[in-house]
């Protein structure tokens, strides 16, 4: 059994001809989260603590949409939200538009330690960021000139406005490549067996303010119990009402399913292009499904299989890949 | 098989000594908006117009905890929240710091259907209300004087009370002390309802819990835990929104009825009990016209109604007033 991690740096319309100098940066992040979590792993750390550091250098990292380098509101401003789940206790924490914490996930961490309260959004959870002491830093430092110029591209496609309800696979793909959507995450089972999962992201481009997505949505965006943690991406209205992270360890624990077939069941339920996961059992199983063009991965056990990839012909595994594209 | 209906105004410790003016109007109320759904199921109306107008009745009575009424925060303020969801599409949406919005459960159904986004919260969400045209009133319009004083005795308590608490038992004697009321104006409101066409839906709506930090946002809002519907079940809850959420209670009682083939009493049933005592309330109906109250706390102030005629209203479980054999559970 032993160990397992796997993360997630978002499902969508990635293009396969995204130039490398977009490509690399993002995969060499993937990588040097995976050596990190795997070295927490084997040095026995908790699943909860391994699942919080590998989402804050997710955060970290600009080239993800969470923390900096979040996508932009319709008012160009960032709104980040981020959850946190413990397997075994079903403790929680989520957090809601956050606009000067540098690591949202760790102040939905602190909720869920320090308070009864699973669900801080805006003003109350900046409020509480201060109290707590946490970094923050003025708002535009999580903002990238990649993101403006995406926001700009979305208002100008003019598609997802307020009033319209166009389908999301209308909107035409940013002409560099990179999706308008997207999340970090972070799924871990320790040596322990203990189960968690960490979600992080700043939405949707060009979103109307006060919009909240899946991510911070205990059931939809994330979820652990005592069978499996699981990390959600893609379009954040589907996967809420899809309740994907829920279901997915509802069909394993109602249906006797392993992670794998119960991942697959739950993601080609979705609409097409809408949804990607990473998922880990108690006993050790690893599973990254997506029914996107690709998704940002990597994934690493005890037992030694490594998996790094974005779609399914690029996968960098040494053995049997445990990704499966719908 | 027809339609149903079934309501509720909030779960909790809600004492049986409940002074009768603080019982009759609420159950007055239930029983009102008992008519008003069954008569728009009777004249074929859609189960998401139903649930939506008979919570809209539960928001606008001062009584219950849900738009005028509503418990207030740490800061004295009101922040609303409100969901809806419609079964046999999945289509859902919802509201979350709401302060001067006077039915938030018909912005949630504007979010749902007029924007490509399912949730909306503070500042954004009073945005799309104006933009809407909703109707708002001051935030003073929202603060009764009973929960003023409800926030006092929680501030003295230095407690968070939840749905109708009463004093818990081994606490110090200060803490013991119970409201002046003795009536905890805390819980939720909700509504499910299956119509003539077998379509159903789910709405739920709340002021939180009292005392809560500002930008607190409880179970009412989020899909699969405070409120649920697919083509299988239909489900609102009220209790201790943190249990509910990590929980996903409504969610769990539509999962046990597909993957386990349970009929929704004992779906119902075995999603409460699991649980902590005291936390849970729910009120469900089924594709195939079941109809189930269950709940894990002292009582649950509750109403339903099908269309073979069954009709029920109560708070506890053995006072309720049914023509029939209760559809209630009380764990």
């Amino acid at each position: 059994m032993g160990w397992a991690l796997a993360v997630q740096g978002a499902a969508g319309a990635i293009s396969p001809s995204l130039p490398p100098e977009l490509r690399e940066p993002r995969l060499a992040t993937l990588r040097r989260c995976l050596d990190l979590g795997a070295a927490a792993l084997r040095a026995g750390r908790h699943a909860l603590d391994v699942v919080e550091l590998v989402v804050r250098e997710l955060e970290n990292c600009p080239h993800f949409n969470a923390g900096r380098g979040s996508v932009l509101t319709a008012d160009g401003t960032v709104e980040m939200e981020a959850s946190i789940m413990e397997g075994r206790t079903l403790r929680c924490g989520a957090v809601v538009g956050l606009s000067t914490v540098v690591n949202p996930i760790s102040l939905a961490r602190v909720l869920m330690e320090k308070t009864p309260v699973i669900y801080l959004a805006f003003d109350g959870a900046e409020a509480f960021a201060r109290d707590q002491g946490v970094e923050t830093k003025h708002p535009s430092y999580f903002i990238t000139q990649d993101n403006i110029e995406r926001l700009r591209q979305e208002k100008e496609a003019n598609k997802l406005q307020s009033t319209k309800g166009q389908s999301p696979q209308e909107i035409p793909s940013p002409t560099d490549g990179n999706s308008r959507i997207g999340t970090v995450g972070c799924v871990a089972v320790d040596a322990a067996g203990n189960l968690a999962s960490a979600t992080s992201t700043g939405g949707h481009a060009n979103k109307m303010a006060g919009r909240i997505g899946d991510t911070p949505i205990v059931g939809a965006g994330t979820y652990a119990n005592a069978l499996c943690a699981v990390s959600t991406t893609g379009m954040g209205e589907d996967i809420i009402r899809y309740t994907v992270a829920r279901d997915v360890a509802a069909v394993m624990e109602h249906r006797g399913l392993p992670l794998r077939d119960a991942a697959v069941r739950v993601v080609a339920g979705m609409p097409r292009d809408t949804v990607g996961l990473v998922a880990v059992s108690a006993t050790g199983e690893v599973c990254m499904a997506y029914n996107t063009i690709g998704m940002f991965r990597a994934c690493a056990t005890e037992a030694g299989h490594t998996e790094v990839g974005i779609w399914t012909d690029d996968v960098d595994a040494n053995g049997e890949s445990v990704s499966i594209r719908l | 098989m027809g339609w149903a209906l079934a309501l509720h105004g909030g779960a909790g410790d809600i004492p049986r000594s409940l002074p009768t003016e603080r019982r009759e109007p609420r159950l007055a109320t239930l029983r009102r908006c008992l008519d008003l759904g069954a008569a728009a199921l009777r004249a074929g109306r859609p189960a998401l117009d139903v649930v939506e107008l008979v919570v809209r009745e539960l928001e606008d009575c001062p009584h219950f905890n849900a738009g005028r009424g509503s418990v207030l925060t740490a800061d004295g303020t009101v922040e609303m929240e409100a969901a809806v969801m419609e079964g046999a599409t999945l289509r859902c949406g919802a509201v979350s710091g709401v302060s001067t919005v006077v039915n938030p459960v018909s912005l949630a159904r504007l979010v749902m259907e007029k924007t490509p986004h399912i949730y909306l919260a503070f500042h954004g969400a009073e945005t799309f209300a104006r933009e809407q045209g909703v109707e708002t009133k001051d935030p003073s319009h929202f603060i009764t004087k009973d929960n003023i004083e409800r926030l006092r005795q929680a501030k003295e308590a230095n407690r968070v009370q939840i749905d109708y608490t009463q004093p818990m038992k081994g606490q110090s004697p200060q803490e013991t002390k119970a409201p002046v009321d003795d009536n905890s104006q805390t819980g939720t409101v909700g509504c499910v309802a299956i119509d003539a066409a077998g379509n159903l839906a789910t709405a739920t709506s709340t002021g939180g819990l009292v005392n809560k930090m500002p930008g607190r946002i409880g179970d009412t809002p989020l899909v699969g835990a405070g409120t649920y519907a697919n083509a299988i079940c239909a489900v609102s809850a009220t209790g201790k929104g943190e249990e509910i959420i990590r929980r996903t209670v409504a969610r769990d009682v539509a999962a046990l009825m597909e993957h386990c083939g349970l009929p929704l009493r004992d779906a119902a049933a075995r999603v409460v009990a699991g649980t902590p005592r005291g936390t849970t309330g729910l009120v469900a109906v089924s594709g195939a016209g079941e109809v189930c109250m269950a709940h894990n706390t002292t009582g649950m102030f509750r109403a339903c109604a099908t269309e073979g005629g069954y009709a029920e209203v109560g708070i506890w479980t053995d006072e309720a007033d049914g023509n029939g054999a209760s559809v209630s559970i009380g764990l």
